[in-house]
C-alpha cells in the first residue's frame, strides 16, 4: 500500500543531514556545555554555531537567540516572560482569538496573576484585522500576540502592518512564528517585531527544541531558575544533539526555502482545487491565496473529522483534524470557531500538510481515495440523509 | 487519536446494520453535533421480539463502533431484554472504549432505548384508537 505523509504540521521528518549533524553529541563530545574542559569546548562550540545558524534564518544577531525545549516553552517565556517584565508599567496583554494554546492558555495565566486580556477577533478567513489591534491598545498595555501565520488553517497574519501600530504606541510586540520560521522567508527586521518564537520539527529539524528570539535592549523574566545557560535566560543543562540538529535544519531551510516552496505550492494548490470539485458540500478553510505553501484544510460538511482519519489512515494516507472528537479535550476547534464556523461544521475537519516528500503522485492518491471515503462516512450520517431529504423535499 | 482495540476497530471498519428502516416501528435520536456524535436507530418488532435494527451515526470511530455493536447485541432480542443494554455492557462487549470516549460517544444504548419508546408510546395511542 503507497504511504503518503500529509501531516508535516505536527512534525516534519528530520532530513539525513540534520540527524548527522546531530549524531557527534550523541556520541564522543558529550560534554556538558558549562564545562571548562575539552568536552565541556566541544558541546558549547556547537551550541554557538546553531545559535549563528539559527541567527542568520531570521536575520537577527546571535545573541538575542534563547534555545528552548520547545515552541511551546519559547511561548510560554515570551508571553509570561515579557509580561512579567513590564508589569511595573502597566497589566493588560492583548492576543489574537486564534493564537496556538501555549500562547492563549499562557495569556489565561497572566490573567489569573493579576493581568487582564483582550482577545482580538479573526475574520471568516482568520485574518487578524490590524485596526482592531490599535483599538485594542490601552495605556497600559505592555503585551501585544499575534502569530505568523495559523498552523490549522494555514492563513498568514498581517504582522507588518500589526508591528507598525505596536511601535507607534511603544507596546512590545511577540509573534509565534512556529509555523511561518524556516518554512517561509521570515526576517524580525523586515517584519519590526520585538519577539518571535520558532520550532525545529517544523522545518525538517528535530522535536523537543525551540528559540525564542528578543530584541537586544527588550526586558523578559526567566521562568525557569537556575544556572546562567542562555546568559540566564533559560537555565537548565542544554540538550545539545537537539540544539545542533535546530541549527543546521536552519542554515538547510535558509538555502533550500525558494525551491521548497517553489515544489510544495502546485502541489497545495492542486489539492484546494481539485478536492472540492471531486466532493460536493466542502468549504475550504482558511485564506485561499494568503496561506502557508504547503497546507490544504478543509470542513467536509455532514460527516465527523476523525472517523475520516482513521479511514485514510486505513488506506495509508496520514492527516489530522481540529475535530472535537481528536481533541482530548473534547472542544471543536477554537480557531475554527472564532473564524465563525459553526460546530457541526467543524466537525468535519480535516487538515493536510505537505512536505519536502510529497510528489504529485501523492495528491493524485489522495484525491482518488478520499472521495469514497466521504460516501461511505454520509452514507452512515443522520445528518446527510436529513439534508438529502430536505432537498428533495423542496424539489 | 485514540488507541481503540481491534474489536472497536472491527466495528469501525465493517459496521454491521449500517442505514435505514422504511416504516419503522419505533426511532429513536440522541446526541445532537455540538457535542460532537449524533445516532439514530431504526428497530421493526414482531412479537415483541426485535426483528431489524439498523443505524445511522454522525461522529468519531467509537460513536460508529458502538452503534454496531448495540444493533448486533439488540438483533433477535425481547424489548425486555434489549433495554437491559447498558453503556457499560456495550464497551464490555467491545472489549474497551478509551476513556475519554466513554461518555461522549456510547449514546448507542440510550439511542435504542429510545427507539423502544417511541414503539410503545405508538402501541399505546394505536391501542387506545382500536377500543
Amino acid at each position: 500500500m503507497r504511504k503518503v505523509y500529509l501531516d508535516n504540521a505536527a512534525t516534519t521528518p528530520l532530513l539525513p543531514e540534520v540527524r548527522e549533524a546531530m549524531m557527534p553529541y550523541l556520541d564522543e563530545t558529550f560534554g556538558n556545555p558549562s564545562s571548562l574542559h575539552e568536552w565541556g569546548d566541544g558541546a558549547r562550540e556547537a551550541i554557538e554555531t546553531a545559535r549563528a545558524q539559527v541567527a542568520q534564518l531570521i536575520e537577527a544577531n546571535d545573541d538575542e537567540i534563547i534555545f528552548t525545549g520547545s515552541g511551546t516553552e519559547a511561548n510560554n517565556l515570551a508571553i509570561k516572560g515579557l509580561a512579567l517584565a513590564q508589569q511595573a508599567k502597566g497589566k493588560h496583554v492583548v492576543v489574537s482569538a486564534i493564537e496556538h494554546f501555549s500562547v492563549l492558555h499562557s495569556a489565561r495565566t497572566l490573567e489569573k496573576w493579576g493581568f487582564e486580556l483582550s482577545e482580538v477577533p479573526v475574520d471568516k478567513y482568520g485574518v487578524v484585522n490590524p485596526e482592531d489591534v490599535r483599538k485594542s491598545l490601552r495605556k497600559d498595555t505592555v503585551l501585544v500576540s499575534v502569530m505568523h501565520a495559523n498552523g490549522e488553517v494555514g492563513t498568514i497574519e498581517p504582522v507588518q502592518e500589526i508591528a507598525q501600530i505596536t511601535r507607534e504606541s511603544n507596546v512590545v510586540f511577540h509573534t509565534d512564528a512556529v509555523a511561518t520560521a524556516g518554512t517561509i522567508p521570515v526576517d524580525v527586521k523586515e517584519l519590526g517585531v520585538d519577539a518571535m518564537s520558532l520550532a525545529g520539527n517544523q522545518f525538517y529539524g528535530p522535536k523537543g527544541v525551540g528559540a525564542l528570539w528578543v530584541r537586544k535592549g527588550i526586558r523578559i523574566m526567566p521562568l525557569l531558575d537556575g544556572g546562567i545557560q542562555e546568559s540566564g535566560r533559560r537555565a537548565g543543562t542544554e540538550n545539545v544533539p537537539a540544539i545542533a540538529g535546530l541549527g543546521k535544519a536552519a542554515e538547510l531551510a535558509k538555502t533550500d526555502m525558494a525551491g521548497r516552496i517553489k515544489q510544495l505550492t502546485p502541489l497545495r494548490d492542486r489539492l484546494l482545487k481539485e478536492l472540492p470539485s471531486k466532493i460536493e458540500h466542502v468549504v475550504v478553510t482558511g485564506h485561499p491565496q494568503h496561506r502557508l505553501p504547503g497546507h490544504v484544510s478543509f470542513c467536509v460538511e455532514f460527516i465527523e473529522g476523525e472517523s475520516m482519519l482513521m479511514l485514510l489512515n486505513s488506506q495509508g494516507i496520514a492527516v489530522s483534524s481540529g475535530s472535537a472528537c481528536t481533541s482530548r479535550a473534547l472542544k471543536a476547534s477554537h480557531v475554527l470557531i472564532a473564524m465563525g464556523l459553526s460546530h457541526e461544521i467543524a466537525q468535519g475537519s480535516i487538515l493536510f500538510t505537505l512536505g519536502i516528500d510529497n510528489i504529485a503522485e501523492d495528491i493524485d492518491y489522495v484525491l482518488e481515495t478520499m472521495p469514497p471515503i466521504v460516501d461511505r462516512l454520509r452514507q452512515m450520517s443522520p445528518l446527510y440523509s436529513k439534508f438529502t431529504k430536505a432537498s428533495k423535499g423542496g424539489k | 487519536m485514540p488507541v481503540y482495540n481491534e474489536k472497536v476497530m472491527d466495528h469501525f471498519m465493517n459496521p454491521r446494520n449500517v442505514g435505514e428502516i422504511e416504516n419503522p416501528d419505533g426511532v429513536g435520536e440522541v446526541g445532537n453535533p455540538v457535542c460532537g456524535d449524533m445516532m439514530t436507530f431504526y428497530i421493526k418488532v414482531k412479537d415483541n421480539r426485535l426483528q431489524d435494527v439498523k443505524f445511522k451515526t454522525f461522529g468519531c470511530g467509537a460513536a460508529i463502533a458502538v452503534s454496531s455493536m448495540v444493533s448486533e447485541m439488540a438483533k433477535g432480542k425481547t424489548l425486555e431484554e434489549a433495554k437491559k443494554i447498558t453503556p457499560k455492557s456495550v464497551a464490555d462487549e467491545l472489549e474497551g472504549l478509551p476513556k475519554q470516549k466513554f461518555h461522549c460517544s456510547n449514546l448507542g444504548a440510550q439511542a435504542l432505548n429510545k427507539a423502544i419508546e417511541d414503539y410503545q408510546s405508538k402501541k399505546k395511542v394505536k391501542g387506545g384508537k382500536e377500543r
